[in-house]
């Protein structure tokens, strides 16, 4: 590549160092992954259409629906207690696909608090949160998250007494997690959609309270 | 192994019973934490039976189903260096082939 290449030319006066693009280097996996779907589109068995429409329903989930559930929750008591028992299907009550995915509802208390980590890999509730926040697949919270959770809801500036207990969820295998916070103070009589807007991705994940009214 | 192939194996603990999880290291893909190994919980709740991802890994059916559970450590039990108050605990999900009874 020449010096050319890097350095694109501006209609402004002062020159200076143009960052090259980083579209010639994929790594082994993006190289792997555009192998496989060319050949998959070439051979007539998806189509560059379905790759698209399927990011397209992966985008389209979104902690929002997360949030629904915790304010139908909040509003109705016998819909949290079959949310407890049974995550996915409370979810589906609502008109949210879930999938296969085994969702488990742990309820925050004042004298208890849940925390949602994955050691393993990065296992999210992404049919009822949408896709995880970088830092949720960092190694910095895959290790802390278990063995400091303290210190690591103090840097979200969650800090909890020493008489609540701090539980936290190893999502290891085939259940997928979703934190129902307590409901705040404040908010006698307000309707679901209203209730929703305080809950945030952070406080179903657990590292965070929701919004305060 | 006399259950049928598709079969779940039936649940040998429930909630409430002490177990002990192997300290073992077989190679494969794994879903037990390392760090968990060799530690002493409580069973929380059995969630149900699913194919044995250690099997699943290498494109075989996994089964029949292994029964898995939920699992609750104290954690300074699983850090002897834990910092805070001696009633926070760790839930974990754990097949039952990696539990044993423990008295």
């Amino acid at each position: 590549m020449s010096e050319q290449d890097t350095h694109t030319p501006h209609d402004h006066a002062h020159p200076h160092p143009a960052r090259p693009d980083q579209d010639e280097s994929l790594g082994y996996y993006q190289v792997m992954e555009v192998a496989v779907r060319e050949l998959l589109i070439e051979k007539g068995v998806i189509s560059a259409g379905d790759v698209r429409r399927a990011v397209e329903a992966m985008d389209a989930r979104t902690p929002a629906q997360g949030a629904r559930i915790v304010a139908r929750a909040w509003s109705d008591p016998a819909y949290k207690a079959r949310l407890l028992a049974d995550g996915s299907a409370a979810a589906r009550e609502l008109g949210i696909d879930v999938g296969a995915t085994h969702l488990l509802v742990v309820e925050n208390k004042p004298k208890l608090h849940n925390l949602i980590v994955c050691t393993l890999c990065s296992c999210y509730p992404r049919m009822v949160l949408g896709r995880p926040p970088d830092w949720y697949k960092s190694r910095n919270y895959r290790s802390r998250a278990v063995n400091e959770p303290r210190a690591v809801l103090a840097e979200f500036g969650t800090s909890l007494a020493d008489d609540v207990e701090v539980r936290v969820h190893d999502s290891t295998a085939d259940m997928r997690y979703l934190v129902l916070p307590e409901r705040p103070a404040g908010t006698a009589g307000w309707d679901e959609a209203r209730l929703a807007e305080l809950v945030t991705r952070d406080s179903m994940i657990g590292v965070a309270e929701v919004r305060r009214p | 192994m006399s259950a049928p192939a598709n079969a779940a194996l039936p649940a040998r603990f429930r909630a409430g019973d002490r177990v002990g999880v192997r300290r073992a290291d077989p190679p494969g893909h794994l879903r037990t934490p390392w760090y968990i190994r060799g530690h002493v919980g409580v069973i929380e709740r059995l969630c149900g039976a699913f194919p044995n991802p250690e099997e699943l890994a290498f494109n075989r059916p996994g089964l029949p189903a292994q029964p898995l559970y939920r699992v609750r450590f104290r954690q300074r039990d699983v850090w002897p260096d834990y910092r805070g108050p001696q009633h926070d605990t760790i839930e974990i999900e754990i097949y039952q082939h990696w539990l044993e009874p423990t008295g």
